[in-house]
């Protein structure tokens, strides 16, 4: 059992210990039932109702994003892209509990957490397009680029509370990795690291039950994840993952408890992809139509549209009025996404280094020529 | 000016940087209370406390991989891998993120990091102690590879490595971090990235070499000398950048070139040096150039050690053999 005392200790929250299946068992932390019923009448997220408004229609802008997304795939219009759709509670509830002056190292799926945080959804696409001036973030936002080597981010995001921690900065970093991450050997260097020199991280875990195709008792025999944090000598804690209310509330406690001196947590979030792992997989070589179905029940924007409307604070014209505006605002992005200017190669060899060295000129120099030769290269 | 061994001159350059600027600071095994396996850190503790001199817990994917966060945060964290054996398991963080989040982000971040190894052969130190890395480090796009041969090299260099904006590995000849003591200015000076040393002039042929080879070359020149050869001796001091103007002016003087290295041959630095001398020189050589390197085998334990890396004897016979194409 995962050690979760600080987030346990509100009396408020109520923990679900029933579990659907063997890897949910302990005490998940739940603010709403599958219905979207609160599990305590008296439960206050501290969010105004303007804010609970917002948290839901990104959840609603990401999902038409990945289907979006996953369609232009399909066209040939984009190339590979890491669905989300499913883990849209953990994304932007999680991201909603940082501050501007924190730290967020994403994996290659967080495209809403990377949107919540002030990308621009076009850039996100343009960097799946191919593009990438797509991944320079604008300065201000502190995203790190995305890592697609499974959780090496994690040591990045460990060496960046490390130093704020060594410069006196009370910020936090979060990182985003899977549960396929935990079996990485860098997962457990920065787990160690974070514990040791106590640094303001918290570790947050998307469990979407899958590594492409290997569900997760296989990847680990530890009854959950979040209880891997007690062997680095720290906090971990499983929060269900598709309760946009819940992953809010543990995440701003942890981030709140890094950024105090408190130290690392690991959050992790019971979630489910219900898409394939990308655009290049099929997830009907894994895993049962029926399972899926089950989990689409459990769909988090359905659950938490369920909890506002009940509260009073929606209804169905508001419904019906914000996924038409988030299919207008994706379809504007898909429209100046096919519109960006075409590259001139000269962006292949910048940025290599602060200073272009001879070999790369040389070699620019050739593949223009080479191009004026064939005609395509551009007028001098 | 002090006498200083080639080590000591490292330690000075960490502290010479250190008291400059704040953001500078060691991590690694054994890198504070102990000083370092080498002593190469040693006395940093003393001047800049526990918080400039990280003693890390044993990973080494975890020290890079943390000193690129740091980095990335406004540090310039100077990692050191306890030996060339061990770097390996922080390959990924050098290759696939050190050296491409310049690129990755269009220049919004950069990694000013050093990555400090003791490497190559010669103390007779058990397996995976001794070897010859550089080529791998050479071949990734965004580094920047520096293997000092002297003493005043060594501390020039590392200041040049701690204030370069880019990744650097630099790699320490550990043959002879005391096999000799040199003039080495107080306080702070550089020796810029990407410049050679013409340690030797000479009109009949062009050794070229870096590291401990760059000093058996020295001694291969010397000896050729008595033969009536006159050998003209370039230490490289940086693989990447790569002063190739400095090479290939002299290999277009003398027409003639023999590399000398302490790696295994197949797809060595050496290898990349012949296909530049061919592409950039071939009309000027009188010869053709010749590789003087290890094998093509790991390198052996101690007893067989002498006869894996290459001596002067080997590097004269090279040059002997250019000559008398």
């Amino acid at each position: 059992m995962a050690k979760s005392t600080e987030f346990k200790s509100k009396e408020r929250i109520k923990t679900d210990r029933k579990g659907g299946r063997s890897w949910t068992l302990g005490a998940m932390i739940r603010v709403l039932d599958d219905d979207g019923h609160l599990l305590d009448e008296d439960y206050e997220s501290g969010l105004s109702i303007e804010a609970l408004k917002k948290i839901y229609r990104w959840m609603v802008v990401a999902r038409v994003f990945d289907e979006r997304a996953l369609a232009l795939q399909r066209q040939g219009r984009l190339g590979t892209i890491a669905p989300l759709s499913g883990q849209e509670a953990a994304q932007v509830g999680s991201a909603w509990a940082l501050q501007p002056a924190d730290w967020m190292f994403p994996s290659y799926r967080e495209h809403a957490v990377q949107a919540v945080r002030g990308q621009r959804w076009v850039d996100i696409l343009a960097y799946w397009g191919g593009n990438e001036e797509g991944n320079r973030i604008p300065e201000g936002i502190n995203n790190f680029t995305i890592s697609i080597p499974i959780a090496t981010q994690c040591l990045h995001a460990v060496g960046a509370a490390w130093a704020a921690k060594l410069k006196g900065d009370r910020i936090a970093t979060m990182v985003y990795f899977g549960d396929g991450g935990t079996s990485e050997g860098d997962f457990h260097e920065a787990m160690n690291f974070a514990g040791v020199f106590q640094c303001p991280v918290v570790f947050f875990c998307q469990n979407n039950q899958y590594a492409i195709s290997l569900p997760r008792e296989k990847q680990t025999a530890s009854e959950t994840i979040a209880q891997k944090a007690i062997a680095y000598g720290f906090s971990g804690v499983q929060v269900d993952g598709n309760d946009v209310l819940a992953v809010y509330q543990v995440t701003k406690q942890a981030l709140e408890k890094a950024r105090a001196g408190g130290g690392p947590t690991l959050i992790e979030a019971i979630t489910y992809r219900l898409q394939h792992h990308t655009t290049a997989d099929d997830w009907t070589r894994y895993r049962s139509q029926e399972e899926v179905e089950e989990w689409k029940r459990k769909d988090p924007i359905t659950r938490f549209r369920k909890y506002l409307e009940r509260e009073g604070f929606w209804g169905q014209k508001d419904e019906e009025k914000i996924w038409e505006e988030a299919k207008a605002e994706i379809a504007k992005v898909v429209e100046e996404y096919e519109k960006m200017p075409e590259r001139d190669v000269e962006e292949i060899f910048k940025y290599t280094y602060a200073e272009m060295p001879w070999n790369l000129k040389e070699q620019l120099e050739d593949l223009r020529a080479y191009l004026k030769e064939r005609g395509e290269g551009k007028e001098e | 000016m002090a006498q200083l061994t080639l080590v000591q001159a490292i330690n000075d350059a960490l502290k010479t940087e250190m008291r400059l600027d704040d953001r500078v600071l060691v991590m690694g095994e054994d890198v504070s209370v102990d000083g370092g396996v080498f002593r190469a850190t040693e006395g940093l503790l003393q001047e800049f406390g526990p918080e400039r001199t990280l003693d890390t817990p044993l990973a080494e994917s975890g020290i890079v991989g943390t000193a690129i966060g740091m980095a990335l945060y406004g540090l310039r964290p100077v990692a050191e891998i306890q030996f060339d054996g061990f770097m390996p398991p922080a390959f990924d963080h050098i290759v696939s993120h050190a050296a491409r989040i310049r690129w990755r982000s269009r220049g919004r971040y950069h990694v000013p990091l050093v990555v400090r190894a003791p490497y190559g052969g010669g103390i007779h130190a058990p397996e995976h102690h001794s070897e010859s890395p550089e080529a791998y480090y050479a071949h990734t796009p965004g580094l920047k590879v520096v293997i000092p041969s002297s003493a005043y090299d060594a501390k020039g260099l590392l200041i040049a490595a701690i204030r370069d904006p880019d990744p650097v590995i630099f790699l320490e000849p550990k043959k002879i971090y005391r096999a000799f003591r040199e003039d080495v200015p107080e306080g702070d000076y550089t020796v810029p990235l990407g410049k050679a040393r013409v340690v030797k002039e000479g009109a009949d042929l062009t050794v070229v070499s870096w590291g401990y080879m760059a000093r058996i070359s020295l001694q291969a020149a010397e000896e050729a000398q008595d033969e009536g050869i006159q050998a003209e001796v370039i230490d490289l001091r940086t693989l990447v950048p790569l002063d190739i103007e400095t090479v290939i002016r002299s290999v277009e003087k003398t027409g003639r070139c023999v590399i000398a290295q302490e790696s295994p041959p197949t797809c060595s630095f050496g290898a990349e040096l012949m296909a530049l001398i061919n592409d950039k020189a071939f009309l000027y050589l009188q010869a053709p150039p010749v590789r003087v390197s290890a094998f093509d085998t790991a390198i052996p334990l101690y007893r067989l050690e002498d006869p894996y890396v290459p001596d002067a004897g080997k590097v004269l016979r090279g040059i002997q053999r250019v000559m008398q194409f």
